[in-house]
């Protein structure tokens, strides 16, 4: 991937959580050994799309997410899998049940989770989840996954029902950048160099990657060589291409939409803690929780836009020169 | 080899052999829980007579198969209440020719008897229980699933009355009478205590029938000691169409044993003293053979 240059294509029209809904319509056919269960959000999740193509396949659950979570892990053992759709706050509601029903028994269940971080928006602090991939990495055996763009969130759900085993799949609320080009081939627990670089890494997931890209043009403006991996897949983490990029930058800084503690950023420094420490930087929610505002203001304000991850990088050039 | 192992046959699935087989399921109850020094005999004895009947009467499974796709399924929800189950279970034939072994290894490092039913370890079980209210919900997944494989297997889940204190358990009840999966039925161990004290001290439950009622589910209602009751009730439910059926069992914390009735000291993982285990032994029918060999598993 030496040399590949990722540049923004556009700004899509679909947000992460729509282009999820229409690739369960597109898998529909080819994959006929899936369900897709729904807490009364489906306007939400991007599962409205299937629920019409597919309405015998389509399972209501109301708003009950701890019944839906475990039920889901019931459903799994006839050999169907479901994609169960929520909030990722409302994830977290039942994590109990993810953790004994359906990860203890390694349970063929996707859990995908629409409206995570400050990408939420105007719906405020109540909803923006910032804790999820920190919880989830935390259950035994459990694979976390947080695509970058709607090309990869198809890639990733294809990939992910190819799967054994329990998953946790970030989706979006927000209109997303497309990054990838359809040839992009999405592989479980591989990172992606998108741009390559020599003064410093950025690892990003999710939304973050775009931003990373963007920070890394204008860097590069200044004369700042960045180096951008998405890493899709948070669990289990790429830690020989993170090592190889520590080796050859010396400096990591990792963004996500998600608290500082726990998530991509704490991973990537589990990783590298034990082959090739290097000095990082760590963008992310501070700590905090978030407010009401669009998606792009709330990530100005809390610092996890490309600004914030330029300033990242400034800083670690800063204390390591 | 225990005693009652030699001679244990077909004929234990008569109607009329079922108090004695429950006998003998409340005397491997108290030898497991005596034997580790811990576990949970008071809702286990209150249950055992259901599972007895539900395991040997019941029940379509194959002990030699577990994992036969057409059978019926049982999830112990009330998870605690295990040893009752894995006494059930050996006798029943699916711990293998003799069960002491798994039996006398509940709650020790590296046993096959967890100390909550545990999925990874035993094949018959169908979900790790021990989290109230998760069982029921993974039983309502199961049920829904097998509707949509368009697979004959039945759901029985039993349910401890503490457990209706769960808010998972209404989300699940709503969700079985919504899905009408009238191949799911419920049983709730209605024996008045959990924990701590009595349900209605902790969190009144007053009224289950009613509760259940409002939430669509027809509810029949028994003495969960009566087996002639408990098999009126039992033949009924594939017979039910539309709906998911719940049976409440009313029953005796502790049954069996005259100072664990009615007790909620003996709810909780507790360790029997000897003389508590001689008396429960003499108060359950064992010979002096049975109980040295129970003695043994002490060590």
């Amino acid at each position: 991937m030496a040399g590949v240059e990722a540049k923004i294509v556009g700004v899509g029209e679909d947000s992460l959580r729509e282009a999820f809904g229409k690739t369960l319509v597109k898998l529909a056919d080819k994959y006929r050994n899936f369900v897709v269960f729904d807490g009364d959000v489906a306007a939400g999740t991007g599962t409205h799309h299937f629920m019409k193509s597919n309405p015998d396949r389509f399972f209501q659950f109301g708003i009950a997410e701890q019944n839906m979570i475990a039920a889901a892990a019931g459903f799994s053992t006839v050999g169907v899998v479901p994609f169960v759709c929520t909030f990722a706050v409302f994830t977290m509601r039942a994590y109990e049940q993810v953790r004994l029903s359906i990860a203890y028994p390694k349970r063929n269940v996707k859990l995908i989770a629409s409206h995570p971080g400050l990408d939420v928006g105007p719906d405020g602090a109540s909803a923006q989840a910032g804790e999820d991939l920190a919880a989830f990495r935390a259950i035994p055996g459990m694979v976390v996954v947080s695509p970058a763009d709607p090309i990869e969130v198809e890639k990733a759900t294809e990939a992910i029902l190819n799967y054994d085993g329990p998953v946790y799949m970030r989706t979006g609320r927000s209109p997303c950048p497309t990054v990838l080009d359809v040839y992009y081939k999405f592989e479980l627990g591989k990172g992606k160099i998108l741009r390559d670089g020599t003064d410093v890494t950025v690892v990003a997931c999710g939304v973050e990657v775009a931003r990373a890209l963007t920070a890394a043009e204008m860097l590069q403006l200044e004369g700042i060589s960045v180096q951008v991996v998405n890493m899709a897949t948070i669990k289990p983490i790429d830690t020989k291409l993170l090592a190889e990029c520590a080796g050859k930058t010396g400096r990591i800084v990792t963004a996500e939409d998600h608290n500082i503690y726990g998530g991509l950023g704490s991973a990537v420094a589990e990783a590298l803690a034990k082959t090739k420490p290097v000095p990082m930087e760590f963008v992310g929610h501070k700590d905090v929780f978030g407010e009401s505002g669009e998606s792009e203001e709330l990530a100005e304000k809390y610092g996890i836009d490309k600004n914030g991850i330029a300033r990242a990088v400034t800083r670690i050039l800063e204390r390591t020169s | 080899m225990l005693p009652f192992l030699s001679h244990f046959d077909g004929s234990n699935g008569k109607l009329d052999r079922m108090k004695d087989v429950a006998k003998i399921v409340r005397r491997l109850t108290i030898a497991q829980i005596y034997a580790a020094r811990s576990g949970h005999p008071g809702g286990a004895l209150s249950a055992t007579d259901l599972m007895t009947y539900l395991y040997f009467r019941t029940l379509k499974m194959d002990p030699e198969n577990p994992d036969m796709p057409e059978r019926d399924r049982f999830i112990l929800s009330k998870g605690h209440s295990c040893p009752a189950l894995y006494a059930v279970l050996g006798l029943r034939g699916c711990l293998g020719a003799d069960p002491t072994k798994a039996w006398k290894s509940f709650r020790k490092l590296n046993g096959l008897l967890q100390g909550h039913p545990d999925v990874k370890s035993l094949p018959w079980v169908e979900t790790s229980t021990g989290s109230l209210g998760q069982g029921f919900s993974v039983a309502v997944g199961m049920a829904l699933g097998l509707k949509h494989t368009k697979s004959s297997g039945h759901v029985f889940v039993m349910l401890g009355d503490g457990e209706q204190q769960e808010g998972e358990v209404w989300e699940a009840a709503m969700a079985a009478a919504h899905h009408r999966l009238d191949n799911l039925c419920v049983i709730i161990d209605y024996n008045k205590m959990q924990s701590d004290a009595l349900n209605e001290d902790i969190m009144g439950l007053d009224s289950l029938r009613a509760r259940w009622q409002a939430f669509n589910w027809p509810v029949m209602e028994i003495d969960g000691h009566d087996f002639t009751r408990v098999e009126e009730a039992f033949s009924r439910v594939k017979k039910l169409k539309d709906w998911p059926v719940v049976i409440i069992a009313h029953t005796i914390k502790g049954k069996g044993v005259s100072f664990m009735e009615g007790s909620p000291a003996w709810h909780g993982s507790v360790a029997i003293k000897d003389e508590e285990f001689l008396q429960a032994m003499q108060e359950l029918d064992a010979t002096e053979e049975e109980i040295k060999e129970y003695q043994s598993w002490r060590v």
